[in-house]
């Protein structure tokens, strides 16, 4: 009975922020005056005259490419510097020294790329001021970059017969201003009222109640963090558990919000993009595209972790569920959050390529954790990133629209600008770049000792951590199957060039869509013409979705978390 | 390429700044004013002295404490881990069985069931809860070591219930430390 009006209450939050959001953030995104202008706008100009931009100039799609490339690579290279030497920099009350180049390498992709996986452990390797500027300033830059491109894209969707699909520098700046930075703030305050920490005082010490021994408490400026990596879907924990931390998410009403900021801008994009197409309808079709996948795969996730462990329940434990017990799996889960709101968080944190985790996916049932996985391998399009989830989905869309005009023999049209050659060969790198990441790097670890030497469970789920790993990373997530000992030069490395293409070798075709479709004439719509906002439609995309995600995967998946599943209940 | 070096360089800067100094700075001051005692950890002081967090666990295998979750982490809240063993290896069955002949031990009368929170580990190594049936399953072993009767323990336990949050959110649970510093008399 909670259970359901949880689940209620999160979605129905969700759908009602997602009309007001996604109507202002269309607004900033035509340069339209919102309220925080006052505020805003003179920092907006100030940034622009001191960088030398002209926020009315417009840039062709491989400008706009290159300056997203250029901004992306400084930035990489400046948290990599700052993890190198933080040492010899200020703001590191624990006196932390250097993280190591292949770990301080993995962690540099890892951020700039909104992925976010972590080799490292928080609270042991980074000064404060390694997460400050370099941890949270690329979770507010990465995320805008996401939503930039995909800005990007709706202007050649909207556009025609022109070569400009925007301005970089503005896209990002205004991101950064008038949506990621007003939206932290408000959750950061919101999460110190529950207890997460924001202070830069050194760990504190306490006086055990049993031993009587000192106890060192890993506090610092976390909320202004976790704020940031929750909404920009970045998911780098400030502590090596994430959000499992009860410093960094110590209530179930702390976890609410984390929760709901999760799928909040991703959700709120889809109505941006039916606003600015001139069709709210289309954004809604595309939400429920997305709302169908999560809501399936979530009652799987939640039925196979509440059913608990049968190697467990024959030592005779008690997991059922009742008023006084949450039950279930409760093997690396907090019992703040029980069996739902963990499963919940897995969920959604994995169909957004958020990454972050407030329970342990290693210690999930083997269906519990093919949920996530399966998720994050669809290709990060059921909500995704902020912005990469959008453009992700409407390469499936492209592929969808091109498919049924083959079907019926006619040229395959989407809003009013035909879907050819071009789009379908972009498209489809879009969409295979990730599988064959995943697949070539998963067989790649298994057949080397360097990476079969750190697999930490045995069997049929030590294949599933290295599966894991892969899939996270090619597709951009940062979660993990943590026993996977991944801070080594030979994980540090794969997964970094993994994350590395798997961003921006898709970033760039996405790119040459919208300059390509800007390009185009508009072409009425005609009784042949496909409705993209039908349920027709939506059953459609689906299918292609679920169609190709499970050719390309089911082989894999049944090495691992199926294989354990039949070697459990079989 | 070259006329986007400019924009590149200084708007990273300054982006930096306003994200990575202005912004946490902002926030950090706020919650100094606002909430100054979650701000800092949600420390627990008594007379000066610190006891811990409300909201990190501590190590108890003593029968006269209520014990929380097992840790991987052995409680270090300066490194937190979950155990990460995946539900069919063979050292989960090994550890869970070692924490429930150690309950047996320490309480051989008790025939109620073991909740399974009290048994295996948490994601954080540092969760300050556990179920209350867990709390309840405790009872007779800690009234048994401190010479109190189950009645007393009971009324202390009931006290010391958490329900979910605003009636909805999260699940019913018991803070352990807490809990342990009112039977030692600490409030």
């Amino acid at each position: 009975m909670s259970a359901w009006l949880q689940l209620i209450i999160y979605f129905g939050t969700l759908l009602l922020l997602t009309k007001s959001l996604g109507a202002y953030m269309a607004k900033v995104y035509q340069g339209e005056r919102v309220f925080l202008n006052p505020i805003l706008g003179p920092v907006e100009r100030f940034l622009y005259r001191l960088s030398g931009i002209d926020p009315r100039s417009e840039m062709t799609w491989k400008t706009y490419a290159v300056a997203m490339l250029l901004f992306n690579i400084l930035g990489l290279i400046a948290i990599y510097l700052l993890q190198r030497l933080q040492g010899t920099l200020p703001l590191n009350p624990q006196g932390l020294g250097a993280a190591a180049p292949d770990s301080a390498w993995n962690t540099a992709v890892s951020f700039a790329t909104n992925t976010n996986w972590q080799g490292y452990g928080g609270e042991t390797t980074m000064s404060y001021l390694t997460q400050m500027l370099g941890m949270t300033v690329q979770n507010f830059l990465s995320a805008a970059t996401g939503m930039a491109v995909m800005v990007a894209l709706i202007r050649g969707i909207v556009r025609h017969t022109t070569k400009e699909i925007g301005n970089f520098w503005v896209d990002m700046t205004r991101s950064v201003l008038y949506i990621l930075l007003p939206l932290s703030l408000v959750l950061a305050l919101a999460l110190v009222s529950q207890g997460v920490v924001q202070t830069f005082s050194e760990y504190k010490t306490a006086t055990s109640l049993q031993s009587g021994e000192t106890q060192l408490i890993a506090v610092g400026p976390a909320a202004s963090q976790v704020a940031i990596k929750q909404l920009g879907t970045n998911g780098g924990g400030f502590f090596n558990v994430n959000s499992a931390h009860p410093l960094e998410n110590p209530t179930p009403f702390s976890n609410f919000l984390e929760m709901l900021s999760i799928l909040l801008i991703p959700a709120a994009l889809c109505y941006t993009y039916g606003k600015m197409v001139g069709d709210t309808r289309q954004g809604w079709a595309l939400l429920a595209v997305m709302t169908i996948v999560l809501v399936a795969l979530l009652s799987v996730a939640i039925w196979s972790e509440q059913s608990g462990n049968p190697m467990l329940a024959k030592l005779g434990i008690d997991q059922a569920q009742s008023a006084t017990n949450p039950g279930g799996n409760m093997e690396g889960k907090e019992v703040r959050f029980g069996i739902v709101n963990s499963a919940l968080w897995a969920t959604v944190t994995t169909a957004a390529s958020n990454g972050s985790v407030n329970s342990m996916h290693d210690s999930f049932m083997p269906l519990g954790g093919l949920v996530p996985m399966w998720l994050m391998q669809l290709g990060e399009i059921i909500y995704g990133g902020v912005g990469s989830g959008l453009y992700g989905m409407l390469a499936f869309v492209i592929i969808a629209v091109f498919v049924s005009g083959l079907m019926v023999g006619r040229t395959p049209e989407y809003l009013g600008k035909k879907i050819e050659a071009y789009e379908m060969k972009m498209a489809s790198i879009i969409i295979l770049i990730p599988v064959f990441l995943v697949l070539s790097g998963t067989a790649v670890a298994l057949m080397s000792e360097a990476g079969r030497a750190t697999i930490y469970n045995p069997s049929a789920h030590g294949f599933s951590e290295v599966l894991y790993a892969f899939s996270s990373a090619a597709n951009n997530n940062g979660s993990a199957f943590a026993g996977l000992g991944a801070n080594n030069p030979f994980y540090n490395i794969a997964l970094g060039i993994a994350m590395f293409i798997a961003r921006y070798w898709l970033a760039i075709p996405v790119l040459a869509i919208a300059g390509s479709l800007a390009n185009k004439k508009k072409v009425p719509a005609s009784a042949g013409t496909l409705p993209t906002h039908t349920p027709l439609f939506i059953v459609w995309v689906i299918g292609v979705i679920i169609i190709v995600g499970a050719l390309s995967f089911l082989p894999a998946l049944a090495l691992g978390p199926i294989v354990e599943h039949l070697m459990i209940f079989g | 390429m070259k006329q986007q070096l400019r924009p590149a360089i200084t708007l990273l800067a300054l982006l930096t700044v306003i994200t990575g100094v202005i912004y946490p700075l902002t926030v950090t001051g706020l919650a100094q004013v606002l909430f100054l005692h979650q701000a800092n950890g949600s420390l627990i002081v008594l007379d000066g002295k610190t006891y811990g967090s409300e909201l990190i666990g501590q190590q108890f295998d003593d029968p006269k404490y209520f014990w929380g979750r097992p840790s991987a982490a052995g409680y270090n809240a300066a490194a937190s881990s979950g155990s990460n063993l995946g539900p069919m290896n063979p050292s989960l069955e090994e550890v869970v069985q070692a924490r429930i002949d150690a309950l047996h031990a320490a309480d051989p009368e008790n025939t109620l069931p073991i909740p399974v929170d009290l048994v295996t580990a948490s994601a954080s190594g540092l969760d300050p809860h556990i179920s209350v049936a867990s709390a309840l399953h405790q009872i007779s072993r800690v009234a048994s070591a401190r010479g109190w009767s189950e009645a007393e323990v009971t009324s202390l336990v009931e006290k010391f219930i958490e329900g979910r949050q605003f009636g909805i959110f999260g699940e019913p649970r018991v803070n352990v430390l807490l809990l342990n510093l009112a039977l030692d008399g600490l409030q």
